[in-house]
């Protein structure tokens, strides 16, 4: 198993995690926390919140479901206070729906729109609630090259078109594109938004998925943790794109 | 998604009135309010998120309802929930006009309120039977919880329905320590900021924990504004110095970087010193003798006469040029009426310390639906 060093690009940084409790997401929180950034956390259940947020002094933990419209801002508001800003903003929440899981033409619309609401339409909420902390995050490091971030975590379920994965693939597919044009539009405003595929870790949601996968065969959700927070570091520290308005985005017309 | 008409902070045929320094006036949408920058001018917003400040609760040992509008904090720090300037009503809701409003339960210093999940202390009476300092218990994670989880939005009796958060935030909302939205922060929009941007105009921020704008009582408005925390970052100090060392103006988007901007000059001696950065906490009253040190132009909602908002706009201009606008206003239909009171759309301009020939512009949007006392930010009805 690859040992990756500790990238230290998160220390003092104020971060974000959606899903933080279990699987990747809580890789991800013990590593930044590891690493000295100030860290907060969401996910639904209370007492793995209290849990987590004992086990990690400092760290913040906020009850909320991302694909609650209700929930969007009441998230955005505990977790700007406590960090008193925002530079890494990471969508982790992830949920499979119903298990075992089930061709597209058996799946309820009810299950697509869930898993849209959870990848897609709750990701961009939050994004849009915490813009103006990442605005401002990114003209305080601008002098220092420092970009704040959003980071989407999606799957080769977005690109491949695997049978039973529809739901899934499908939202995530959307979550990917909805990175892309975050980071379009934001780039010139100094924020940076980008999407990574973790690959195929050895987690709950994968368990629920794949009951009988080798699981050794599996990437272990930390060594996952160290390559997204790498990719997270490299959009960082990545140059400044200056404003050009033939960039902008109603410009975007002209290519479609 | 709640389906709902337009939020009304955002109409699509928004006025924009321009007031130049010599008093001209220009009716304009307000999308052109680009055109009226030009580059190396800098704009400067305030970007506070609006708290769900209205607490609804009772009193612990009368077993009163009441309301608890926080309404001031000495800083902006996340901590800081041990003393909150709060003014009570008494039972009712935003309903009611906070005229009408009944007086809360006697309170007294140690009374403890119970806020939904949150318990309030009385920590000290403020010479008014509604004005108190409340220290929260708990951990300063689980007052924040408890208030994203009770609190509403602070909101008058013209608008029945109740607002969501997202109602209340701007654009460029970041930290939550407003307890009203810095209303003026609604004329930003991302398109206008990449128009600022193609323009070659700045972009800056600041973040001033706007207060109440009424309470219902004149004893009380009398003491509006409070001292109010805010928070000026090194970048947008520098950019501000960068932009008067070019000939830029200083463009505010509503009168908390005004009054944020302009404290934090007066803790300077020098004229040309440098603005300091860091917080602070504005508890000036701005006004017709203000000297303006850093401010050009602002951009304001419409704020009604006799309020401290209304009342820092005569640091940009003279009263006839301010009475002159607001006749303008009257007759361009920016403002309607209703119950006999007015929506008072205001202009604002550069005061006689101008440095340079500026066009100040004030914001003013169409409103809908007539009432007393609607703040220029209040929605019909909301989406995110």
């Amino acid at each position: 198993m690859t040992r990756h060093p500790i990238p230290a690009a998160f220390a003092g940084a104020r971060t974000l995690v959606t899903g933080g409790t279990s699987g990747l997401g809580l890789a991800l929180v013990e590593a930044l926390h590891a690493q000295g950034a100030q860290v907060a956390f969401v996910a639904r259940d209370a007492a793995r919140i209290a849990d987590l947020a004992r086990r990690l002094p400092g760290a913040h933990g906020i009850a909320g479901d991302v694909s609650s419209q209700d929930d969007t801002h009441r998230i955005a508001l505990q977790a700007v206070s406590a960090l008193g800003g925002l530079d890494l903003l990471v969508h982790n929440a992830s949920s499979l729906g119903p298990v075992p899981l089930r061709p597209l033409a058996d799946t309820d619309c009810e299950d697509l729109e869930a898993a849209l609401a959870t990848h897609l339409v709750g990701p961009f909420r939050l994004t849009k609630a915490l813009l103006g902390a990442l605005a401002a995050a990114a003209r305080e490091g601008g002098t220092h090259g420092v970009r704040p971030v959003v980071l989407h975590v999606t799957s080769d379920a977005a690109v491949t078109p695997y049978a039973g994965w529809g739901a899934y693939g499908a939202s995530k597919a959307g979550l990917a594109q909805l990175s892309r044009i975050w980071d379009a539009e934001l780039a010139a405003h100094g924020v940076r938004s980008i999407e990574v595929d973790p690959g195929d870790m050895d987690t709950p949601l994968h368990a629920l998925a794949v009951p009988d996968a080798d699981r050794a065969a599996l990437k272990r959700p930390r060594d996952a943790a160290h390559e997204v927070l790498a990719a997270a570091a490299a959009a960082r520290f990545s140059a400044a794109v200056p404003f050009r308005s033939d960039e902008a985005p109603r410009a975007a017309g002209a290519h479609a | 998604m709640r389906a709902a008409d337009r939020p009304m902070q955002r109409p699509s045929d928004a006025r924009l009135l321009a007031v130049d320094a010599e008093g001209r006036m220009r009716d304009l949408p307000r999308a052109a309010l680009a055109s009226l920058l030009r580059a190396g001018d800098l704009v400067v917003a305030n970007d506070a998120a609006t708290l769900p400040a209205s607490l609804g609760g009772v009193h612990a040992a009368r077993g009163a309802a009441l309301e608890v509008r926080l309404a001031a904090r000495r800083t902006l720090a996340h901590d800081d929930v041990r003393a909150f300037t709060a003014v009570v009503f008494g039972e009712g809701d935003h309903r009611m006009r906070t005229e009408d409003r009944p007086a809360p339960p006697r309170l007294a210093q140690g009374d403890t309120l119970r806020l939904g999940p949150l318990e309030a202390r009385v920590a000290r009476t403020l010479g008014h039977p509604r004005l108190v300092e409340l220290s929260f218990r708990g951990a300063p994670d689980a007052v924040w919880a408890g208030i994203a989880a009770h609190g509403r939005p602070i909101q008058y009796a013209h608008v029945r329905d109740p607002l969501a958060l997202w109602d209340v935030w701007t654009a460029v909302a970041a930290r939550p320590v407003a307890f009203e939205p810095p209303s003026a922060g609604f004329v930003l929009d991302w398109s206008l900021l990449h128009a600022l941007a193609d323009r070659g105009v700045g972009f800056a921020t600041l973040t001033h924990a706007a207060g109440l704008s009424s309470t219902g009582d004149a004893a009380l408005d009398g003491r509006l504004p409070l001292d109010e925390a805010y928070e000026i970052p090194r970048a947008t100090v520098a950019a501000i110095a960068a932009a008067k060392e070019h000939g830029g103006r200083i463009v505010a988007i509503g009168t908390t970087v005004v009054r944020a901007l302009e404290h934090a000059a007066s803790r300077t001696h020098a004229a040309d010193a440098a603005l300091p950065s860091g917080p602070g906490l504005a508890d000036l009253r701005l006004g017709p003798r203000t000297r303006l040190r850093v401010v050009d132009a602002i951009v304001s909602g419409t704020h009604e006469p006799g309020t401290s908002h209304h009342a820092l706009l005569a640091a940009f201009a003279p009263e006839d040029v301010l009475a002159r606008a607001d006749a303008l206003l009257e007759r361009l239909g920016y403002r309607t009426h209703e119950c006999g009171d007015s929506v008072w759309l205001k202009a604002a301009l550069r005061g006689q310390s101008a440095r340079s020939n500026l066009n100040t512009a004030t914001l003013a949007s169409r409103l809908g639906q007539r009432r007393t006392r609607r703040p220029s930010w209040m929605p019909n009805a909301s989406r995110m």
